[in-house]
């Protein structure tokens, strides 16, 4: 599909080292409702292993500090190691320059930031946005928001009842008005993987400028910006294994410098008068006041974590956990996966004939097993499919057969419940 | 903490979550009301005949959780031929009783009759408002409110 944009390789000779890696996350270890913690709603947030929980500790111990200001030793360290998370973020995208990431407070955030700052100078009344329906709320509300504040028009791609793009549908929607084009890289609600690439270079070919959002991606497969050629990427750290409350825009050079500032304060200016401010280069001009020093060192910690197990055997883990999870979920009576495409991240949405998904959350939560349940903030993929609400598991690197297995027999004992 | 998943989904909660009672609109209703939990995408409408100040009839209909379900078909049958302020009083103390933070003793309990069967919420709080959405949606329809009631 995307080559090698998108990796989802079994490769036996890397499998992972799952009990070695579970003894990295304490949470793991505990009980809920006297079972082992069973933790499969990794797409809302992941675990955090013991090497980020300490990077930031160790932060606050020993070196917390304000950056970009002070010429003391704890100030000049804070600043190192905020900077150092910076270009480890640019290598784990494969950005061309450390000026083009610029953190967040998530990939809301970074969407809100681009829809204002790059996108609402630039928009005029009839000008179109393209997103699509199998977007999370983040990716369409403040691009509705946009719209009521330009008079620009809102069109959204349609999916098959397989939760797949329909990628004849987009190209007729994109034409002469389409200024900005914002779709998913991996939907959080069915799991499809889109082929971004190529929705990347149809957006391109009709000179629009394109926004991925990466959220449900960043964990799961490689990202390399360039090879994309996506103009802004955006994604959350703490999906990432990383902090709340962090997260990163990458943005093409060109189109940041040119973009004014979104937030007013400092570390984002040069020099101030009362009268008149000379804004910071980038990335700062973008990063207005103290930002999130511990949380951004904790994502540095993160990416070395993931990077040292490898995304592809993480991927190629999750893949064998999805196709096992797939297989098993076959034999629960009642149950239907919603979300069938023919390339899936590790999700598994689905509902139980004649039984809530609530309810299911219910019972599953006294079996020690965390799911989501509800509409995973995808009202439209709901309303695509009819549903009120789903039950959804969702895989990361330190998840087990074995839990597959208790999943499945939770299900059982939902139907006991309601027979 | 070991809670008994029972105490949640007692017999008569999966009973009335199958067969709910008092189910499917009332023509001629003098008041209507919608009920909507964006949590967890619950909707229900509530349909009130009213004769000289007592409930003479109640219906619901819509979609939710066995939770919500139930406790709408259990309010149903347990406010018909009910005054106002009947009506009222259960509505207090039904809902003091599944969100007061101590647990209400046996008489307590048996003020409320069947519905003590959704006292098990009580050790769920994301469940709470299962239980009491069809009751903030009576109140909205007695009071002639036009506007949904949501539960956030």
């Amino acid at each position: 599909m995307t080559g090698n944009i998108v990796r989802h390789i079994m490769d036996p000779k890397h499998l992972l080292d799952v009990d070695g890696l579970r003894a990295d996350f304490p949470i793991l270890q505990q009980h809920v409702h006297g079972k082992l913690l069973a933790y499969l709603d990794n797409a809302a947030t992941t675990q955090k292993p013991l090497q980020v929980i300490e990077a930031v500790d160790h932060y606050y111990r020993t070196y917390n500090a304000n950056i970009h200001r002070g010429v003391h030793t704890l100030s000049e360290q804070a600043t190192a190691a905020f900077e150092n998370a910076r270009r480890q973020i640019q290598k784990f995208i494969h950005a061309p320059s450390w000026k083009e990431i610029i953190f967040t407070r998530g990939t809301t955030e970074a969407i809100n930031l681009v829809a204002q700052a790059y996108a609402r100078p630039l928009l005029r009344a009839g000008d179109e946005i393209i997103i699509s329906e199998m977007e999370h709320h983040s990716n369409i509300v403040p691009w509705q928001m946009l719209a009521g504040q330009t008079g620009a028009v809102l069109r959204a791609v349609p999916i098959n009842d397989n939760g797949e793009l329909l990628l004849d549908a987009y190209e007729k929607l994109l034409g002469p008005k389409t200024r900005l084009v914002a779709l998913t890289h991996v939907s959080n609600a069915l799991g499809t993987i889109n082929p971004v690439k190529r929705i990347i270079d149809m957006a391109h070919a009709h000179g629009a400028v394109i926004l991925i959002d990466g959220a449900q991606a960043i964990a799961h497969t490689v990202v390399d910006v360039q090879a994309l050629d996506c103009d802004f990427y955006v994604f959350s750290g703490h999906k990432l294994y990383g902090p709340t409350g962090t997260g990163v825009l990458y943005g093409k050079e060109k189109l940041l410098d040119a973009m004014p500032p979104w937030q007013g304060g400092g570390d984002m200016i040069k020099a101030v008068t009362l009268e008149k401010t000379v804004f910071n280069d980038l990335p700062y001009k973008f990063e207005a006041g103290t930002p999130h020093i511990s949380g951004v060192i904790g994502l540095g910690a993160a990416i070395d974590y993931v990077t040292r197990i490898g995304l592809d055997n993480i991927a190629a883990h999750e893949a064998d956990l999805t196709t096992y999870a797939t297989d098993a979920a076959g034999g629960i009576k009642g149950l239907r996966i919603i979300g069938t495409a023919r390339f899936k991240s590790g999700i598994l949405s689905f509902t139980l004939a004649g039984i809530h998904p609530h309810d299911v959350g219910t019972i599953l939560d006294h079996e020690g097993i965390a799911v989501r349940t509800g509409h995973h903030c995808a009202m439209p993929v709901m309303e695509h499919f009819s549903l009120p609400a789903t039950t959804r598991a969702s895989f990361a690197c330190y998840n087990t057969r074995a839990e597959i297995d208790r999943l499945m027999q939770g299900l059982k004992r939902c139907r006991e419940i309601f027979a | 903490m070991m809670f008994d998943l029972k105490s949640l989904y007692q017999e008569i909660i999966v009973d009335h979550n199958r067969h709910p009672r008092n189910f499917g609109k009332l023509e001629n209703a003098d008041r209507v009301a919608e009920g909507y939990n964006p949590l967890c995408g619950d909707r229900l409408n509530l349909y009130v005949k009213l004769d000289d100040g007592r409930i003479s009839d109640l219906h619901f209909d819509g979609s939710g959780c066995a939770i919500s379900v139930a406790s709408a078909s259990l309010m149903t049958d347990a406010l018909k031929g009910k005054t106002l302020a009947e009506a009222e009083r259960m509505f207090n103390t039904f809902h003091e009783l599944v969100t007061d933070e101590h647990a209400p003793g046996p008489e307590q309990a048996a003020q409320l009759g069947k519905l003590a069967a959704l006292l098990g919420v009580r050790e769920y709080p994301a469940r709470v408002k299962c239980a009491t959405l069809c009751w903030h949606t009576l109140q909205s329809a007695l009071e002639g409110d036009k506007t949904p009631v949501s539960t956030e």
